[in-house]
């Protein structure tokens, strides 16, 4: 294929799916939990394609994920909670002192610039430090900035440790999907480009990349504060889907599981990571549901051990499961691509199969 | 005299905290000494060991629910290293740290499931959670003991890993992995018995934390375990004594952060305190310095 009908066909893709997302709205009702895990699974799948950027394309093994989207979503918090709502959100501190509310788009990437210049500041120590020295350093600085989020002295602006609420958020499935699938875009235009060559080629040899003239340090916080941008977005993107926030929310088990989502979609794989972060949250929220039911019968035989919370059991040992017995992940280091599935159909059926993919989508 | 009465209770909670992280940094700089590896379970370990507690003493008398439940943390240990950490022994070492943040997760939640979120009463032991005196200071005797008993512990410690055969082999494995497994040191051996003496001292810290507490749920691990981490960097990761005057300082810190009024930033004190060591003095107060050979 040529690039441009290359390109034609992933743009036919990516609009059919949305049409199809589109139609599947009017369809099925909105409360299904069908749509609870896309949206969600949307917003997890762009901030683990920015830890990916990082862990898996620069080789930066870093783990402060959570606290970048902290970030993000409290600066989207913050400059769109409605001027007429501020005094009852701030209850305890005379509705605040911002006293405007901006358009939801700005505040997102307002939130994103937010969380970036975090990662500027944070990357100018830490990015000195080498694989789990700069996974622990990181970690720390996104418990630090949570704490800094609750403090009181800053109540007026963060309304301390109390939930942030009454922010515009969103109704339809498409905006997660759209807001998610341009950043992606731009994300993997980026690893394609001369800067993700050189972040690809220092992840493989720091030495050798230093020699062919590469700018390391440069390079490492350039591709941290890339990260952390769309780590804000999606911050920015959770408030909205959850409603409220709140700082505890942003724990480091936050990160835990978008390494988890990174890991079992393949590190070093964009598109591993996007099916990865929908099949973990659909496990998690929706296809284990039936293990918390404790009056499960099959065949008049009643299942033991079932109770709220063994959901997560058998979730935790299939994710042990696939980190000690398939370490490469759903797609390894490779990408899903039309191409690569019809030269399979090719070899497999001869020449009179055509892409698969493409044609249910027309 | 007014300034040390006021003062006096938060050195002495720092203190004892600090031996209860001292208990806990020891297995994570020891097994990051052999292995290159941060065990992110060590501090679940340690959750575990507070649920098990709390567990047996419903069914058994306090005597036997403190060896028992030991004996448990220590197989608890063995088990998580040998079914999670050995099959990945010859893996990148990204791998074996994922393992290791899986294991805590699975952990966690097997604690949710079986406690159902609530946080859960530590039994009162008898003669170590009373009320003594101190100086005016009112307090309980585990801040007294837990001093005193880590120090001992590490004295232990120190003549198993300077003065016995195990200990020479532990010293030859955390130098070199590689050679000294062709001088014929049984390497799985070597790392089984690092993570039961880890285990072991995180059963012994968990005992003391938790008579402090009281409340044990999913995730009271986590915090500790972080700190610790942090603790034996700040010692010199691989050092034994670095470990424990590292979690002495930060444990006495943190507490008197707490009296100042400071409560929300005595987490960030740990990690400030940890990034101005990792920039300042990478190999911490009592490291080996590592040479990168290219």
């Amino acid at each position: 294929m040529s690039s441009k009908t290359k390109t034609m066909w992933n743009v036919g893709l990516i609009g059919g799916l949305l049409l199809l997302l589109f139609v599947l709205e009017q369809v099925i009702p909105s409360s299904s939990m069908f749509f609870t895990v896309l949206k969600k699974g949307a917003i997890y799948a762009l901030v683990a394609v920015s830890m990916n950027l990082l862990n898996g394309f620069t080789g930066l093994f870093s783990l402060g994920q959570a606290g970048f989207m902290l970030v993000g979503a409290y600066t989207y918090a913050i400059l769109t909670i409605p001027v007429e709502s501020r005094h009852s959100v701030y209850q305890y501190f005379d509705g605040g002192i911002i006293q405007f509310a901006l358009p939801v788009p700005v505040a997102l990437i307002a939130g994103g610039i937010a969380a970036a210049i975090f990662a500027y500041l944070i990357g100018l120590p830490v990015l000195r430090l080498k694989s789990d020295y700069l996974a622990i350093a990181t970690l720390g600085f996104a418990e630090i900035i949570r704490a800094v989020f609750q403090w009181d002295k800053l109540g007026p602006i963060t309304n301390g440790s109390n939930l942030l609420r009454n922010f515009p958020s969103f109704k339809s499935v498409l905006y997660p999907f759209v807001v998610a699938g341009i950043c992606i875009a731009l994300i993997v235009l980026l690893i394609n480009s001369t800067y993700g060559r050189a972040f690809k080629a220092i992840r493989d040899d720091e030495i050798a990349a230093e020699a062919m003239g590469i700018n390391l340090a440069h390079h490492k916080r350039l591709a941290f504060v890339i990260s952390s941008f769309f780590a804000g977005i999606s911050g920015g993107l959770l408030a909205m889907y959850q409603t409220s926030i709140q700082a505890s929310m942003f724990k480091s088990a936050m990160t835990y599981e978008i390494l988890l989502i990174v890991v079992i979609g393949g590190i070093g794989s964009v598109t591993g990571s996007c099916i990865s972060s929908f099949l973990f949250i659909a496990c998690s929220e929706w296809w284990l549901r039936f293990l918390d039911n404790e009056n499960l019968y099959i065949g008049g035989f009643h299942v033991p051990l079932l109770r709220p919370g063994f959901r997560k059991v058998v979730f935790a040992v299939i994710i042990m499961l696939m980190v000690l017995f398939y370490r490469r992940g759903i797609m390894g280091d490779k990408e899903f691509s039309l191409e690569a599935i019809r030269n399979f159909f090719r070899r497999k059926f001869g020449k009179g199969k055509e892409a698969k993919g493409g044609a249910s989508h027309e | 005299m007014d300034w040390m009465t006021q003062n006096l209770p938060y050195l002495l909670a720092g203190i004892s905290v600090g031996g209860q992280y001292a208990l806990i940094a020891i297995g994570y700089t020891m097994v990051y000494g052999i292995l290159r590896l941060i065990n992110f379970a060590h501090g679940d370990i340690f959750m575990v060991a507070g649920l098990i507690m709390v567990y047996s003493t419903t069914i058994m008398p306090i005597y036997l629910a403190i060896p028992l439940m030991i004996v448990l943390t220590v197989l608890l240990g063995f088990v998580v290293e040998r079914v999670a950490y050995k099959p990945l022994r010859s893996a990148p070492r990204m791998s074996i740290m994922i393992s290791a943040i899986g294991v805590s997760y699975l952990l966690q939640n097997l604690a949710l499931y079986v406690t159902g979120g609530l946080s859960q009463q530590y039994p009162a032991i008898p003669w170590i959670s009373d009320t003594i005196q101190v100086f005016g200071a009112t307090t309980k005797r585990v801040t007294v003991i837990t001093p005193v008993l880590t120090i001992l512990l590490v004295i232990g410690l120190v003549l198993l890993i300077k003065h016995t055969k195990i200990g020479m082999a532990m010293r030859a494995a955390s130098r070199d992995f590689e050679t000294s497994q062709l001088m014929g040191i049984k390497i799985n051996s070597v790392i089984s018995t690092t993570f039961i003496i880890g285990s072991f001292l995180a059963a012994i810290g968990s005992l003391l934390f938790f008579t402090n507490y009281t409340g044990v749920t999913p995730t009271v691990g986590a915090m500790p375990g972080l700190k610790a981490f942090v603790a034996a960097v700040f010692g010199g990761i691989g050092s034994i004594p670095g470990a424990v005057i590292g979690a002495f300082i930060i444990g006495i810190c943190e507490n008197i952060i707490k009296g100042l009024g400071w409560t929300t930033f005595s987490d960030a004190f740990t990690f400030a305190l940890l990034i101005v060591i990792l920039l300042v003095k990478p190999t911490g107060l009592f490291g080996e310095k590592a040479t990168d050979k290219v």
